[in-house]
């Protein structure tokens, strides 16, 4: 990996969930306001109970490893650091979906196929709008190879109820099944 | 044609019959969507008959509506209207969240519900697939079980069916046991807290046994006519909209002590008194003691004037709200003379699980908190409760009687005007004097006695929708607290708290960019505008079958007493003044002098039907 590959930390109680995240994002990638078809998306399984979800970029990619087409139609960008998709190889098996410990990844509401955050080639559009908005529930910071135990992305990566039970615990002050 | 997705499902809950409604780009140019569209389908609807019409029967109308700059402008609603159950006329009634912008991604612009289902129902809408399901499980259910219990089912079942993804929660609208028992103050809510209150939707939903309806579209936003313009336009009203820190970092939540206290315009004890100085009641209270959430927003919120609030400890704990926005931190807070916000924070919670919109549920609280003071009501007639102002476990225990029409609860039901004649009746003696309302919508807490606050003397009394603090007749008519403008935000159906930092032309600009239709200011405010104006006015006036509202435009007789307290202690409303602003107003809007739109008037604006109906139900 290079030095310039970032990853986006985010602070679930800090979303707002004004989704003006997801807004930038599809802007960025489909020219459209198109929030299904948006790389991050903002789960509300519990309203107040805003969760971010998106690629964490796990060590060792178990979403790469899970796909089957020959070449692979994912691959790890070597500068950023985030996971491509090849659409035209890409067969919609799901696989992918599947082998990520979050569930993140989704097949496209346009084109059927896998579609994973791309980081914008290292400048992420949702991480802009959320730091202008002074939020800072998402921050991009450098990935954080060989700093150990600090962010262990195969834990970091939850499903939104997993994510969201936590919550209720911290703003409800009781623990509540979703 | 664009900004909008091109179509609209209708569902007759009689038959189970799922349809598709179009309009000609030259209606929706008129009618914009939203108030504007349902005014029109309103009135074509039902028009002839209006007056015949019962706002809780089959034959009414409902309509969910987004609106073309749902989604674009920033901080997206949904606007409810129909037969409204409070002022027998037509209200726009909004309420923000994603749900209207679940309904344009899923390719409808909106819904309109017509007859009864047999039983307890939901509609569940995925893109253009539209079901009507049973909802019998939740019948009864309080608010946030009901919102819980469904998005639960239905996200479940969507990760079974449908592998290709993680499924994000349906975007719900739904009622509460109020709604469900049709009482006339219920609110339509949305995620917690959230309601579209002015009007007594909840009770219409209750009268068609339609629990929810839950949204989600997978589709974009339907294309913008001029899409760079939009979204530098969307950027330009957002970094205005970050330069109002007091309003982005405390919502209205800090008029709670600061309207009472510097403007005396606050409800207080039902507006026996509109000043306090309860410093208890501050904002800062309300941030360091129950805001759990500081920053809430919905859809394309720059501001996020919402707030999340948990009572985590004491005699109130386990009460969940937003903010407590400004209107019911008066409304179930001062004006039931309850002053500390966990207190507030707990009714505003049991107000909202039962179903009630806290404005009209904390009116008619108040009222009758009133009558107990004067020992009009007493302990009996309350099945023991001991109805002291301040009580808040007792105003909760009360709604609780209203919600499930029990008792005294059942007059209650009925909200404030309906109320005060029937307990007039039953106590021999005028109570309407303490109903605080017009056309049967209780009164926004925003007082006029002291001239401090934004309402002008005829602002209540002259508006279409009553009560409604946020649609308020002024003049001139362009000013940005006008009716005239809070219609193109619930035309365009788009948050009326991002208008801070913009002007009414810059939310013109923004329609046209996102529909090409290219309306000046001058058509929409005085053709445009008065054409919806006028007609939600000929509604009003034609009213039907329990209440119309010929020559009765006045503030409630509560406004013309005297301010007993604080810096503008015996101020009152100028009844003189007031005559002279309502003709002012009838004039601008061409109107006659009893407030009835003249055939002339009526004709420029091409509404010769109206014109016809209303000649022949008024007997003019």
């Amino acid at each position: 990996m290079s030095s310039n590959t970032v990853w986006i930390m985010r602070d679930y109680a800090r979303c707002t969930g004004c989704r003006r995240c997801e807004i930038a994002c599809s802007l960025y990638h489909e020219k459209k306001i198109w929030p299904e078809a948006s790389r991050i998306k903002i789960f509300m399984l519990v309203p107040g109970l805003e969760v971010p979800h998106l690629c964490t970029q796990c060590h060792d990619y178990p979403c790469v490893e899970a796909c089957p087409t020959k070449p692979k139609a994912l691959s790890v960008n070597q500068k950023t650091g985030a996971v491509i998709v090849d659409r035209d190889l890409c067969i919609s098996c799901g696989k992918c979906i599947r082998a990520c410990p979050g569930h993140v990844p989704f097949l496209h509401p346009g084109d059927n196929k896998a579609t994973i955050c791309d980081l914008c080639g290292g400048d992420p559009q949702c991480v802009k709008i959320c730091q202008e908005a002074r939020y800072d529930c998402l921050r991009a910071i450098p990935y954080p190879v060989g700093q150990g135990e600090a962010v262990h992305h195969r834990v970091y990566a939850k499903t939104p109820k997993q994510i969201t039970e936590g919550l209720t615990e911290l703003i409800f002050g009781e623990k509540m099944e979703v | 044609m664009r900004g909008y997705a091109g179509k609209f499902a209708e569902v007759d809950l009689t038959t189970g019959k799922v349809s598709q409604v179009k309009f000609e780009e030259d209606l929706l140019r008129k009618y914009i969507g939203g108030r504007g569209l349902a005014t029109k389908v309103l009135w074509d609807r039902l028009g002839e008959k209006w007056d015949k019409v019962d706002p809780l029967g089959p034959e009414n109308v409902l309509t969910i509506f987004s609106g073309p700059l749902t989604g674009y402008y920033p901080g997206g609603r949904v606007c409810i209207s129909g037969k409204s159950p409070q002022s027998n006329g037509i209200v726009g009634s909004t309420m923000a969240g994603e749900f209207a912008v679940e309904l344009k991604c899923a390719g409808w612009d909106g819904l309109i519900v017509t007859g009864k289902a047999e039983k307890p129902s939901y509609i569940l809408m995925k893109d253009s697939s539209i079901e009507v399901r049973n909802a019998n499980h939740v019948w009864g259910k309080d608010g946030k079980q009901t919102l819980l219990t469904l998005s639960k089912e239905v996200r479940e079942e969507w990760n079974k069916k449908y592998p290709s993804r993680e499924w994000r929660e349906p975007s719900m609208i739904y009622i509460g046991p109020a709604g469900e028992n049709k009482c006339r103050i219920a609110g339509v809510q949305g995620k917690f807290a959230h309601g579209a209150g002015y009007g007594g939707y909840g009770a219409v939903m209750g009268s068609k046994n339609l629990k929810a309806v839950l949204a989600r579209g997978t589709g974009p936003l339907p294309d913008a006519a001029d899409p760079d313009k939009v979204y530098k336009m969307i950027d330009e009203a957002s970094k205005s909209l970050y330069t109002n820190d007091i309003f982005r970092r405390w919502g209205t939540g800090y008029l709670g002590y600061a309207v009472g206290n510097t403007q005396s315009s606050e409800p207080v004890r039902n507006w026996q008194e509109e000043w306090h100085d309860e410093k208890s009641f501050s904002v800062d209270q309300f941030e360091s003691r129950v805001w759990v959430k500081r920053y809430w927003a919905d859809f394309g919120c720059p501001t996020a004037c919402e707030k999340l609030s948990v009572v985590r400890v004491g005699e109130f704990k386990g009460a969940v709200t937003d903010n407590p926005d400004y209107e019911t931190q008066a409304y179930v807070g001062t004006n039931l003379g309850i002053f500390t916000p966990e207190a507030n924070v707990y009714v505003n919670s049991m107000i909202e699980d039962l179903g009630f919109c806290g404005i009209q549920g904390g009116n008619v609280l108040g009222f009758a908190g009133e009558l107990y003071q004067r020992g009009i009501l007493t302990k009996e007639d309350l099945g023991g409760i001991d109805l002291k102002w301040g009580n808040a476990k007792a105003f909760t225990k009360l709604a609780e009687m209203i919600a499930f029409r029990k008792g005294l609860g059942d007059i209650l039901a009925e909200g404030t005007y309906r109320a005060s004649l029937k307990l007039s009746q039953i106590k021999g003696k005028d109570l309407t004097k303490y109903a605080v309302q017009c056309k049967g919508v209780s009164i926004g807490a925003h007082g006029i006695r002291s001239g401090l606050d934004y309402p002008q003397l005829m602002s209540y009394p002259c508006s279409v929708q009553g009560g409604d603090h946020t649609s308020v007749a002024y003049l001139p008519v362009t000013h940005p607290s006008s009716e005239h403008v809070t219609l193109l935000q619930d035309s365009g159906v788009y948050c009326m708290f991002n208008q801070f930092t913009v002007t009414p032309q810059f939310q013109i600009d923004f329609l046209n960019a996102v529909t090409g239709f290219n309306i000046s200011f001058d058509e929409w405010f005085y053709e445009d505008a008065k054409r919806i104006l006028t007609i939600q006015r000929s509604a009003l006036l034609i009213g039907g079958p329990d209440a119309s509202w010929v020559g009765v435009d006045d503030n409630p007789p509560r406004f013309y007493e005297p301010l007993p307290s604080g810096p503008c202690k015996g101020k009152t409303a100028n009844k003189n003044e007031f005559e002279k602003m309502k003709n002012e107003y009838y004039k601008e809007l061409g109107w006659d002098g009893e407030g009835v739109p003249t055939s002339k008037s009526l004709k420029e604006l091409g509404l010769e039907d109206v014109d016809k109906v209303l000649k022949k139900k008024l007997k003019l």
